[in-house]
C-alpha cells in the first residue's frame, strides 16, 4: 500500500497551505508508515533520493498505446499537465490484482531493472496504482516530483515527532544515507545515536534576534562587537578529510551551486559566513547571488560573471578542536590566527567595526547606504556559539527601513487561517498618468487593519478575476522595504526587498502617492 | 408504415427542446406554456411556466425553491412510470438517478421513441431511486464530464479521506462546498452510511432543502442549523455550506475551518487548487466518462443527442462505437457541480 499512502501524504502536503498542517502530516506519516517505505519519503522530501529516472518519453509511449489519440489530446488540453494526464486516463484493469508497489520497492526495482525491461515494470505498476498515486509514481520515474514541504520542515516533523530536539537530527543527518533505518531506530530508543563517522555534517547555527530600541538601552558598549551585516546567504563551511560542504542556514547542501569555490575547501576546519558575489570587490546587489543559488550546476559563464566568495566571521571547529564552547573574542582571534596560516582562495574576513560608545555604533548604522550592506550586528564578547536564537547573545540591527506612499491596486485572498481575507496586496506607483505596480506586500499590518482592509476591498471592488479583486485606485499604504533593485522581470523595472505595509494612509489622496522616479532615486547609483 | 425519426418530431427552439406533436417543452430555459422538468436544479426548472409536468417531488422542490406561485401555474404530478398522453404523445418519466425526484422524459410518438435523460448518474445514492435505461431511437444525453480523464472513484473512498482528514485534525472544522439540491443531502447521507452520527451543522442556504428531502421520506439524521449560537458544535466537526460561503466571511465562525469541496471536478488538481480547497472530494451526481458510454451502449440507440457539456471527445468516441453523436447546443444548461445557484434555497 506504501505507494499509495505516500501519494496521499504528497498530495495533502500540496493541498495544505499552513505549516502545521503539514507538519501534523507528516508527523503521522513518520507515525504510521513501515521501514524502510517511511526513509524512502523522507528522502523524497528532503531531496536526497538518488533514483535512476525514465525519460518522459517513455510514459508518453506508454500511454500511447493505450488509449485513443484524440481522446489523449482532448484530455492533455483539458488538464494541462501532461504527468496528470495520463494519470487520470490511464485504463484501470479491474483484473489487474497483484498487490501495489511499495516505495522502497519501486526505488530499488528501477535501480535494477534493466532499460529495456523498463517500460513494462512502469506500465505493470500503473495497472494497479489509483490516479492520484499513478500521478506521485510519474513524477518520481521522471524526476519531477514537486514536494509541498522543504527537508527542513521535514525534519522538524521528525524531531517534533521523536521529541528529540532539531538540533541533534541535524548533527546526525548527514553521516546516515536514506531509508536512515539507524535514525529512526534512535529516535524511537531502539538504537544508539549513529556515529556521523568524519563525513562533513552541518553544525546548527547560532541566530540573531532583531534589535528593538528597549533592548538597545541596556547594552553596555565594552561587552560587546560589531561586523557589518552583509546582504548576502548565510553558509557554513565544513571540510576535512571525509569531505568538504556548502551548508544553507536550514542545512541543506548547496556545493552544487557553486563549484567554484571547491578547490579552496583544502583545509579541515568548519567556518561561519556570508555567500557573496563580489566583482572588484564590490559586493553585488542581492539579486546576483540569487540567480547563483537558482542553478544547480551553473555554467562557466555565470560562474565568471556573477564570481562567489565567502566572507568569514566565524569558526567552530579547527581540525577535530571544537570551539563552540570558547567566547566569542576568543573564537575571533582563532579565526584570524587561522585565516593567517591557511590564506585560502576566495575568501576574506568580515572586519570588526571599532566604535567608543553606542551612539557611535548608532551614527555609524544610520551612515550606511550601501546595498550590500543591511546593517549592523552585535555580538556579545564573552558568548559561547550557541545553537538557535538565544536571546540577548547575538542582535541584528538593520538599518532603518525605506518608506513609499503607494497606491493598492489588487488584492488577494490569503492562504489558511486568511483565506476568508483579502489579505495579500498589490501596490503600484505614479509614472507620469498611469499607475504601475512595484510590488506585493503579505504582512506588516495589524489584525484590526486587516479587517478594515478586507472590507474596504469588498466595498471597492471594480472587477474580478479568479480569486484576484482589482480596486478603486484610491487608497494609500505606506509601504516599508529594505531596498529597491532593479529588475527585468517586472512592469515597473524595479523589484523590493521585503517589503510590507508600514501604515494605512486613510488622509493620503491617491494623487498625492509617491512616483516611480522616487523610488527609483533611492537604488544605489541612480537605477538608470 | 416506417416510424418517422425523431428529428422530424423533436427540435431545439431558442426556449430549449421542443415535441412538436404534444406541443410541448422540456427543461425550457424561459417561460413557455407548457413544460415537462426533468429534476429541480434550476437551469433545467425555471419559474413562471404556464402548465408543468413533472414528478411530485420536483414540483416539491421547485415550489420550495422559487414559491408556490411561481412553480407553474397549472402543476400536474406524475409517478414514475405512469404514462400519459399527450396530442397523441406518449410521456413516461423514468428514474435519472441523479437528484430526488430527477426523471428521464420517454416520448413515444408513432412507433419512434427518445428519452430526454437530463442530468443522470449511475452509482448508488440512497436519496434517490436508481437510473433506468430505456431503449431508444434517439437518447439525449449531458456529457458534463465527457473526458476519459473523468472517472469518478467510489465515494466511500473519498468520505474516508475525509474521516482520516477529520481524525488527524480534530480541532478543526471540515467545512464541505457542496450544492444545496442533491449533494447536500448525498453527501450527509453517506456520512450516515460511514457511520457519522453527529449533528451535522448546516448553512442556511442548505436548511430548507435537508427539511424538505426529509418530509418526502429521505432520512437525514440530526442536522443543526451553522449559526454564530452554535459555535461549540463547530469543533472537530463537518459543517456543510455553499461553495461560495467556505472561504468567506460566514466561515470565520468556525473553528479553523478546512475548505472542501465535494464535486466531480476536482479530480483535476489545477481545479481544485484555484478555489483554495484544501481537502478536494471527487463525489459528483453527474455520469461519468465510462458511464456515459455504458449507458448509450445499453439504451442501444443509434443515434445520441447532447445537450450540454463537452460534446467533442464524446461524439468521437460514440462514432467508433458505431452510435452517431450530435451536439444540440442547448443554451443555459450549465454546471451546478460549482456554481451556487442564484437565490437557490435560501
Ligand atoms: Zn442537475
Ligand atoms: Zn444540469
Amino acid at each position: 500500500m506504501s505507494v499509495k499512502l505516500f501519494a496521499a501524504l504528497l498530495e495533502s502536503l500540496v493541498y495544505t497551505p499552513s505549516r502545521n498542517g503539514k507538519l501534523r502530516l507528516l508527523r503521522d506519516w513518520f507515525a504510521t508508515a513501515p521501514d524502510p517505505d517511511r526513509g524512502v519519503g523522507l528522502a523524497a522530501l528532503a531531496g536526497e533520493l538518488a533514483l535512476k529516472t525514465a525519460k518522459p518519453a517513455l510514459v508518453r509511449d506508454l500511454v500511447a498505446a493505450r488509449t485513443d489519440p484524440a481522446l489523449l489530446a482532448l484530455s492533455h488540453d483539458y488538464v494541462g499537465d501532461f504527468a496528470e494526464t495520463v494519470a487520470l486516463i490511464w485504463p484501470e484493469r479491474p483484473g489487474a490484482n497483484q498487490p501495489p508497489p511499495g516505495l522502497a520497492e519501486v526505488v530499488e526495482l528501477l535501480e535494477l531493472t534493466s532499460k529495456a525491461d523498463l517500460p513494462d515494470l512502469i506500465a505493470s505498476w500503473l495497472d494497479v496504482l489509483d490516479s492520484s498515486a499513478r500521478f506521485a509514481l510519474i513524477k518520481l520515474v521522471t524526476g519531477g516530483l514537486r514536494v509541498g514541504a522543504s527537508a527542513r520542515l521535514a525534519k522538524t516533523a521528525l524531531a517534533d515527532w521523536s521529541g528529540t530536539p532539531l538540533d541533534d537530527i541535524e548533527e546526525v543527518w548527514h553521516g546516515v544515507a536514506p531509508p536512515y533505518l539507524a535514525i529512526f531506530r534512535w529516535l524511537e530508543g531502539k538504537g544508539p545515536r549513529p556515529d556521523p563517522n568524519g563525513a562533513p555534517v552541518f553544525r546548527p547555527l547560532m541566530l540573531a534576534h532583531p534589535l528593538e530600541e528597549k533592548d538597545f538601552a541596556a547594552l553596555h558598549a565594552p561587552d560587546w562587537r560589531a561586523e557589518w551585516k552583509w546582504d548576502g546567504i548565510r553558509v557554513q563551511v565544513t571540510s576535512g578529510p571525509g569531505g568538504a560542504r556548502l551548508w544553507s542556514r536550514g542545512g541543506e547542501d548547496v556545493s552544487a551551486s557553486f563549484p567554484d569555490l571547491a578547490p579552496s575547501l583544502t583545509f579541515h576546519a568548519v567556518l561561519d559566513g556570508e555567500l557573496l558575489v563580489v566583482r572588484e570587490g564590490e559586493v553585488a546587489p542581492f539579486s546576483d547571488l540569487q540567480q547563483r543559488l537558482n542553478r544547480k550546476a551553473p555554467g562557466a559563464k555565470l560562474q565568471q560573471q556573477h564570481p562567489a566568495m565567502i566572507r568569514l566571521y566565524d569558526i567552530l571547529m579547527d581540525g577535530e578542536e571544537d570551539l563552540r564552547g570558547l567566547p566569542f573574542d576568543a573564537r575571533r582571534a582563532r579565526l584570524e590566527a587561522w585565516f593567517a596560516r591557511e590564506r585560502p582562495a576566495l575568501m576574506d574576513v568580515s572586519p570588526l567595526i571599532p566604535f567608543a560608545s553606542m551612539a557611535e555604533l548608532a551614527a555609524i548604522r544610520d551612515g550606511t547606504r550601501a546595498a550590500s550592506i543591511e546593517g549592523l550586528m552585535l555580538k556579545r564578547a564573552d558568548s559561547a556559539y550557541v545553537p538557535g536564537r538565544t536571546k540577548g547573545l547575538w542582535w541584528k540591527w538593520k538599518r532603518d527601513p525605506l518608506t513609499i506612499d503607494a497606491v493598492l491596486m489588487y488584492a488577494q485572498r490569503g492562504h489558511g487561517k486568511r483565506s476568508s481575507f483579502y489579505s495579500d496586496f498589490t501596490f503600484g506607483l505614479w509614472r507620469g498618468e498611469e499607475l504601475v505596480p512595484v510590488g506585493k506586500a503579505y504582512s506588516g499590518y495589524t489584525d484590526e487593519e486587516l479587517l478594515w482592509l478586507d472590507r474596504w476591498i469588498r466595498n471597492n471592488t471594480t472587477a474580478r478575476f479568479g480569486p484576484v479583486r482589482e480596486v478603486e485606485k484610491e487608497l494609500v499604504l505606506e509601504v516599508a522595504f529594505d531596498a529597491a533593485q532593479r529588475s527585468g522581470r517586472h512592469k515597473s523595472g524595479v523589484a523590493l526587498r521585503f517589503p510590507r505595509i508600514a501604515r494605512i494612509r486613510r488622509d493620503k489622496p491617491a494623487s498625492e502617492a509617491d512616483r516611480l522616479e522616487t523610488l527609483m532615486a533611492t537604488i544605489p547609483d541612480g537605477g538608470a | 408504415m416506417l416510424a418517422p425519426h425523431p428529428e422530424t418530431w423533436l427540435c431545439t427552439r431558442p426556449e430549449g427542446l421542443f415535441c412538436k406533436p404534444g406541443d410541448f417543452f422540456v427543461d425550457p430555459v424561459r417561460p413557455v406554456p407548457r413544460a415537462i422538468i426533468t429534476h429541480g436544479h434550476s437551469d433545467h426548472a425555471r419559474p413562471d411556466h404556464g402548465a408543468v409536468l413533472a414528478t411530485r417531488e420536483t414540483l416539491a422542490i421547485m415550489r420550495a425553491r422559487m414559491g408556490e406561485d411561481r412553480a407553474g401555474r397549472v402543476q400536474q404530478e406524475i409517478a414514475y412510470g405512469e404514462a400519459l398522453e399527450i396530442n397523441g404523445v406518449r410521456v413516461t418519466l423514468r428514474p435519472a438517478g441523479h437528484v430526488l425526484g430527477s426523471a428521464q422524459v420517454v416520448m413515444d410518438w408513432k412507433g419512434s421513441r427518445a428519452v430526454v435523460s437530463g442530468d443522470y448518474k449511475r452509482r448508488p445514492d440512497p436519496t434517490c431511486a436508481p437510473f433506468e435505461p430505456v431503449p431508444c431511437d434517439v437518447f439525449v444525453t449531458e456529457a458534463t464530464f465527457a473526458l476519459p480523464v473523468f472517472r469518478h472513484p467510489d465515494p466511500a473512498e473519498e468520505i474516508g479521506k475525509l474521516l482520516r482528514s477529520v481524525a488527524l485534525f480534530p480541532e478543526r472544522t471540515h467545512v464541505i462546498g457542496c450544492y444545496a439540491l442533491g449533494k447536500a443531502q448525498r453527501l450527509i447521507s453517506l456520512l450516515r452510511e460511514s457511520g457519522w452520527d453527529r449533528p451535522v451543522p448546516l448553512h442556511g442556504a442548505l436548511m430548507k432543502l435537508c427539511r424538505l428531502y426529509e418530509e418526502l421520506g429521505v432520512s437525514l439524521g440530526p442536522l443543526e442549523p451553522a449559526t454564530v449560537a452554535n459555535k461549540a458544535l463547530f469543533v472537530g466537526n463537518i459543517v456543510l455550506a455553499p461553495p461560495s460561503a467556505i472561504q468567506d466571511r460566514w466561515a470565520r465562525r468556525l473553528a479553523e475551518p478546512v475548505p472542501c469541496l465535494a464535486s466531480g471536478w476536482m479530480r483535476v488538481r489545477q481545479r481544485a487548487r484555484q478555489g483554495g480547497v484544501e481537502l478536494p472530494l471527487v463525489i459528483s451526481d453527474h455520469a461519468d466518462w465510462d458511464e456515459l458510454l455504458d449507458t448509450c451502449a445499453e439504451v442501444q440507440a443509434p443515434e445520441i443527442w447532447i445537450t450540454h457539456g463537452r460534446e467533442e471527445a464524446l461524439i468521437h468516441a460514440l462514432a467508433q462505437r458505431g452510435q452517431r453523436g450530435r451536439a444540440l447546443h442547448l443554451v443555459g444548461l450549465g454546471d451546478e457541480e460549482i456554481e451556487d445557484e442564484p437565490g437557490g434555497g435560501e
